[in-house]
């Protein structure tokens, strides 16, 4: 204790000054710890505006039929994965499918509950590589809505897209994956609605 | 100036016993316990990398199972840089920079003593975890020292939780650091002392202190969204509930990136200060030595998508992040110039501090080369994660940080004790590290060209030549270091008088002090002209 004394005598500043600089450089930690947390949106604001991860966009509506090219061929291939917690099948109806951009297709995908409850899903559309996603457009997706399957229940779910002809000489193959994910609280207020109606 | 200085001397109050330690408000007791804490738990460190290098002495499983081996290059990492690194440098500038600048102290003594004091508690619990783990009480950490979502998240261990609070002692820790550094240096500086006048060391402490401002809070927003996402429910890093693991490699290394800098900054002002006291001749490019630092240290924001690579970022972040990383070369290769430069036609004489300082200007520089090769982006695609990684942050690490820390110690261990270190043993030290390091660390870039993965126990027949030959390295490295112990001890203990100049071609405030410094720095402030 001691020292403390003997420091407070012999340190030549006075303490205002040093309590400026602390004071600006806590309000820049606190500053910095928020960037942390705003990188969140950031990040996805990021991804938006430049569509870099992969990320197709929402549904879009054609005015007039778009302009078929016919002398080109792309080779879409189908994927799907399910999240861990998931209880769920889920697989495309075919690998895969050669289209001529501009022109519409539907191809159907099939999802199976194989719990004993009912669930409510989310899917998570994404395409690779990712400067194609721009121009892989859908108009009918099971992924613009939540999807229920009842314990057991079979659903075929369809996806029509049309791919832009102005998509890149350069890509010849475009993969299109969906990731079903449970949607937890969707499921939650289901069970509970179920719980409540066998009550009454 | 040195009377002045004397005459005062005879007025330190120290307490005695363990409430010295335990109370002090003196940066020369709290810069010693930064020192012993780090060289202990260099040890630690240390002795959890030679169970991982016995491990890979063989293919196959020896020693240790794979849940206990990831869990052993987790702490590893964790201990070096938290726990040995950052804490000598930190300790050095506890030592130094009163001394450097002439002023009697640092600008917050009391923060001081509190910023060491939160270490031993972090790397209690770091450890405590590791401590459980040997007691078959559930896992410690084990998902590496860069902790990736959803490995730290989803799958980490309970511990996991003491891991995130250690995390966040250590950055409180270090902002109170960082900011006593930067209060220290724009207030106590000597009349006289402008910013262009500041010692290499200072200015490069000035800057490193910066940047742990700027990125220690990151690193405690990214361990508070794992701790949320653990416990609270949140899912800032699981797409299950709409958020992204991959973002956390992006949070995390926002951190990461300058973290390296951090590691290294405090370095090159080390070699700085070393380099022209031995080739008797002032710095070569000191105004460049110091913008060199300062965008190096801008650069180091820019970066970090570097280490991403494989995440399947777009064509256009990739050029990016590669060409932002290229440029570091540049102001890293200006200091590496100035250097060779200070040396040019000096008067050289090759003590062990010029020793670690030359064996640092290569080896680091090597490490630097293969931080290219890395950062070209096809080449990283097959690099990524494999021992080549390994080699690379190794060389700039331990060659580096760690060569200069010990530099460092060998060049003002004459200062603090008042007594010289036994030269035969510490070159004995440097030839045996540096080439043991060598035989270590060299061999890992053959084995990561061919495809080893990092942090596997296991690996394919044909790397193990390589292997052995690493481990061989490790274990002369390892028990090197108890040389360095006993040279420091014998140090402390006594020894033949150094004078206060300590170096026939040293220059700077701290070396018109005598030796050993006196309790309080500078009690009236030199003039500086």
């Amino acid at each position: 204790m001691a020292a403390q004394s003997s420091d407070k005598q012999t340190a030549n500043n006075p303490g205002s000054e040093n309590n400026g600089i602390i004071g600006r450089l806590l309000l820049l930690v606190m500053v910095m710890f928020g960037f942390g947390f705003a990188l969140v949106p950031l990040y996805d604001i990021f991804c938006d505006v430049t569509g870099l991860n992969g990320k197709t966009g929402d549904k879009v509506n054609f005015v007039t039929a778009p302009i078929v090219d016919e002398s080109r061929l792309i080779k879409i291939t189908f994927l799907a994965s399910l999240n861990e917690s998931m209880p769920w099948e889920f697989k495309p109806q075919q690998s895969f499918i050669e289209v001529h951009p501009g022109q519409p297709t539907t191809i159907n995908y099939l999802a199976k509950n194989i719990s004993s409850k009912s669930i409510v899903g989310n899917a998570v559309p994404s395409v690779v590589p990712g400067l194609a996603a721009a121009y892989f457009q859908k108009t009918e997706c099971f992924c613009f809505t939540q999807q229920e399957l009842k314990a057991g229940e079979e659903k075929i779910m369809p996806v029509t897209f049309i791919v832009d002809s102005q998509l890149s000489t350069d890509i010849n193959e475009i993969a299109l994956s969906y990731t079903f994910f449970i949607s937890k609280k969707t499921t939650q207020d289901l069970a509970n609605n179920n719980l409540s109606a066998k009550n009454l | 100036m040195n009377a002045v200085v004397e005459e005062h001397h005879d007025h330190d109050h120290k307490p005695t016993g363990l409430g010295r330690w335990l109370f002090s408000t003196n940066h020369k007791d709290i810069g010693t316990m930064y020192l012993w804490f780090s060289f202990t738990m260099f040890f630690i460190g240390g002795a959890l990398a030679l169970v991982i290098r016995a491990e890979l002495f063989q293919p196959g499983l020896q020693i240790v199972e794979p849940e206990f081996f990831n869990q052993l290059t987790t702490l590893h990492g964790l201990i070096m840089v938290f726990g040995v690194i950052m804490p000598a440098f930190v300790g050095l500038a506890n030592w130094q920079l009163p001394m450097m600048i002439g002023a009697p102290d640092m600008a917050l003594p009391r923060m001081n003593n509190w910023s060491f004091w939160l270490l031993p508690g972090a790397f209690g619990l770091l450890l405590a975890s590791l401590v459980m783990s040997l007691m078959g009480m559930g896992s410690a950490p084990n998902f590496g020292w860069t902790f990736y979502a959803p490995l730290s998240t989803t799958y980490g261990p309970d511990s996991t939780d003491y891991f995130i609070f250690s995390v966040h002692l250590m950055g409180i820790s270090s902002v109170m650091g960082a900011i006593n550094v930067i209060a220290t240096i724009m207030n106590l500086r000597a009349p006289g002392m402008t910013y262009m006048k500041m010692p290499i060391f200072v200015w490069t402490w000035f800057i490193t202190a910066y940047l742990l401002i700027a990125v220690m809070p990151v690193l405690a927003g990214v361990v508070t969204m794992m701790l949320t996402d653990r416990n609270f429910g949140t899912s800032f890093f699981d797409a299950a509930g709409g958020g992204d693991p991959v973002m956390f490699q992006h949070v995390f290394w926002f951190f990461g990136h300058p973290e390296v800098y951090i590691m290294i900054l405090p370095a090159f002002g080390i070699i700085s200060s070393i380099v022209p006291t031995f080739s008797r001749k002032p710095l070569f490019g000191y105004s460049s030595m110091v913008y060199a630092t300062a965008s190096i240290a801008f650069l180091s924001f820019i970066v970090w998508a570097h280490h991403m690579f494989t995440t399947g970022m777009p064509v256009a972040g990739e050029l990016f992040f590669m060409y932002a990383t290229m440029l570091i070369a540049i102001p890293t290769g200006v200091k590496v110039f100035n250097w060779i430069s200070t040396m040019w036609r000096g008067a050289l004489t090759f003590e062990t501090p010029m020793l670690f300082a030359i064996a640092f200007i290569f080896l680091f520089t090597m490490g630097g080369f293969t931080g290219l090769m890395l950062c070209i982006v096809p080449a990283d695609f097959q690099y990524h994660d494999t021992y080549f990684v390994v080699a690379h942050f190794h060389y700039v690490l331990v060659t580096g940080a760690a060569f200069s820390i010990m530099a460092a110690v060998y060049f003002w261990l004459p200062k603090w004790t008042g007594n010289m270190y036994d030269e035969k043993l510490g070159k004995l030290h440097f030839w045996l590290t540096c080439i043991s390091a060598n035989v270590l660390f060299f061999p890992m870039h053959f084995v990561g060209l061919a495809g080893m993965p990092r942090r596997i126990p296991d690996y394919a027949l044909q790397f193990a030549e390589f292997n052995q030959i690493a481990t061989v390295g490790a274990f002369v490295f390892g028990f090197s270091q108890l040389i360095f112990l006993y040279v420091v001890i014998k140090c402390v203990k006594g020894g033949e008088k150094a004078t206060d100049k300590v170096w026939e071609g040293a220059h700077g405030l701290e070396f018109d002090l005598p030796s050993p410094a006196p309790f309080h720095s500078y009690t009236t402030p030199p003039e500086v002209k």
